[in-house]
């Protein structure tokens, strides 16, 4: 088992081998994401700005321009927030061929707490006109999620997190990071969710199982662009619950209960996740365990829900 | 590469006064605009465009053309009369500005402009952008030079900084920002130490080629609307490419709103609309001959 941080790095040296227009532009975080991998294998590609992430994307930016395809290596925070103006103006408005490596997403980030914490990712960059966005499952679905977005052309969103989770998929899985996918199947409700939230979500399926419920799981790796009718057809009519570790408001439980509304069938939606909270530093099982989203406290809240 | 041979300084004046009724006429005839920046930067502009770079707008895209960047965007319609008259797109299509569905952007945007080598408007990204490709042209052994156009103002901007330590980290001699220091901004600051008063100057009390100087950067001051100066300043940059170690910058003093006389050296004139009577003033000081100006602007 390891890290969706290291499957990236890795998988982002292998890229590299074979095309040369791979470059990395790093926010003096390269051994925190992990792209620090890169450097050692490709050190003539790999371009350390500092701690400057606005800089970091407008250097990227421009090497774009030259036919580059840089990611950037950086805190999705800093990506999102600290840099987001310059991520909208130069990278998505001009449909620019910049990867944008969001590591350290969601709650968990080695207790550095909220500052360093990204749970409005997400909404934001699925708010941004022309921006794809990703968010794998396990190390698997990382792999798969970095070569596609390497081969795609425009700008992309990868939700990367830093701590292990037990994988979803197996190794030797055929992949498709763009599709929804039904994980585990079952009637009565459906769970969807994204990221390695998924992980866990399996683990909160075995427990709903132990207590006499059937449910479905649906992963949802990319948020922008969606397969509305495919997602709508795994979701079904019934009780919907989506999970994530991200604010309800604006990621999964949003184009959810959005798809959901306009269909006109489906539902009831509970959208679990932070709700319009601020996090702290803490354990991950900690963290996990205030703010919803172990795998205990996900069932606990179904069954609440449901009862 | 087309061959172009340089403009006298004759000619150039020529142009300059014509671009400058270009610019008045166009953003009245739209509505909508800014006058001062793109007055205080046409000089730099057309020296740089028809004097200096090496591209070819019957080929805007050509690979190993020398790279511009406005990173103040909202001197874009500056650029656009630099550009319609360099050849690269009609002069007529400057009426489209600011309309819908026209390439002529309120600030500049690279995908529906050929020419625009970078989209820009919030301002101070443009040289970090500009770094990018000088970095990138290094790795890529290729020979272009990349311009980067500053506002003073817009240099309040932190991630100019940011660029500017890692442009002269990197030893982008290949890079050269020219700032057009026309003193004043949309609004500016309060009567404070080193400030004349009137709202001027958005580095007083700061040494601003003290601060370059202290990156590491090559530091050239001139008179902006100098046409020797600039000329001068432009070449030292170029001989710098490969050699220097170091990014230059031109800190080029200018007159926002720069020959017209109501416009000139007033931020009321950030952006406006001149009336009929304006612009009737305005080509009489400019010289421009109605027939040749378009009698319908």
């Amino acid at each position: 088992m390891s890290a969706q941080r290291d499957a990236w790095g890795e998988t982002l040296v292998e890229i590299a081998g074979v095309d040369q227009r791979v470059v990395v532009v790093d926010g003096d975080l390269a051994n925190s994401t992990k792209a620090d991998l890169f450097a050692a294998a490709h050190p003539e590609r790999f371009v350390e700005i500092g701690i400057a992430e606005q800089n970091m994307v407008g250097v990227a930016f421009g090497m774009s321009t030259l036919g580059y395809r840089p990611w950037l290596s950086s805190f999705a925070v800093f990506l999102t927030h600290r840099a987001l103006d310059q991520v909208r103006m130069l990278v998505s408005q001009t449909r620019a061929n910049v990867k944008i490596a969001g590591s350290y997403s969601g709650l968990l980030n080695g207790s550095s707490g909220k500052t360093h914490q990204d749970i409005e990712d997400l909404a934001i960059m699925r708010a941004m006109p022309g921006m794809t966005v990703l968010a794998p499952a396990d190390e698997h679905e990382m792999r798969a999620a970095t070569r596609w977005a390497a081969e795609h052309d425009g700008p992309v969103y990868l939700r990367i997190a830093r701590d292990a989770v037990d994988p979803v998929f197996g190794a030797s899985d055929v992949l498709d990071p763009t599709s929804p996918t039904v994980i585990v199947e079952g009637h009565e409700l459906t769970i969807v969710s994204t990221g390695v939230q998924t992980s866990r979500c399996v683990q909160a399926v075995e427990l709903l199982r132990e207590r006499g419920l059937d449910p479905r799981l649906v992963h949802v790796p990319m948020l922008k662009p969606v397969d509305g009718p495919a997602l709508l057809d795994l979701v079904g009519s019934g009780p919907i619950v989506t999970v994530e570790e991200h604010s309800i408001i604006g990621g999964l439980g949003s184009l959810v209960s959005e798809l959901v509304a306009e269909s006109g069938r489906g539902g009831p939606v509970l959208r679990i996740g932070l709700d319009d909270a601020w996090s702290e530093s803490g354990p991950s099982g900690f963290l996990l365990d205030k703010y919803g989203l172990s795998p205990r406290r996900v069932v606990e809240r179904v069954l609440r829900w449901r009862s | 590469m087309e061959n172009l041979s340089p403009r006298t300084s004759a000619e150039l004046e020529e142009l300059a006064r014509r671009a400058r009724w270009l610019v008045l006429s166009t953003v009245a005839e739209a509505g909508a605009g800014h006058i001062g920046g793109p007055l205080s930067q046409m000089d730099l502009l057309l020296s740089l465009y028809f004097n200096h770079l090496r591209i070819d707008p019957a080929d805007p895209a050509w690979a190993d053309r020398d790279r511009f960047v406005l990173s103040k965007g909202h001197s874009a319609i500056g650029l656009y009369v630099t550009l319609a008259l360099r050849g690269y797109f009609p002069e007529s299509e400057l009426a489209t500005f600011d309309q819908g569905d026209s390439r002529l952007q309120g600030h500049p945007d690279m995908r529906l402009l050929p020419g625009i080598d970078a989209s820009t408007g919030s301002l101070g990204q443009g040289l970090s952008v500009g770094a990018g490709m000088a970095l990138a042209a290094k790795k890529q052994s290729r020979g272009f030079h990349t311009w980067v156009v500053l506002g003073d103002g817009e240099s309040e901007e932190g991630m100019v900084w940011e660029a500017a330590y890692a442009a002269a980290r990197y030893g982008l001699d290949n890079l050269t920002a020219i700032v057009d220091r026309n003193g004043l901004q949309q609004f500016g600051w309060p009567v404070g130490p080193g400030d004349r008063g009137d709202r001027r100057d958005p580095w007083a009390g700061a040494d601003l080629a003290g601060i370059f100087r202290g990156f590491g950067w090559n530091v050239v001051e001139i008179d902006g609307h100098d046409l020797g100066q600039i000329r001068r300043s432009y070449e030292a940059a170029d001989a710098a490419r490969g050699v220097s170690g170091s990014p230059t910058v031109i800190l080029a003093q200018t007159v926002k709103g720069k020959g017209i006389s109501f416009t000139e050296g007033t931020y009321k004139w950030h952006n406006g609309i001149a009336t009929i009577e304006q612009l009737d003033l305005a080509r009489a000081e400019l010289g421009v001959d109605l027939v040749q100006a378009g009698a319908g602007r």
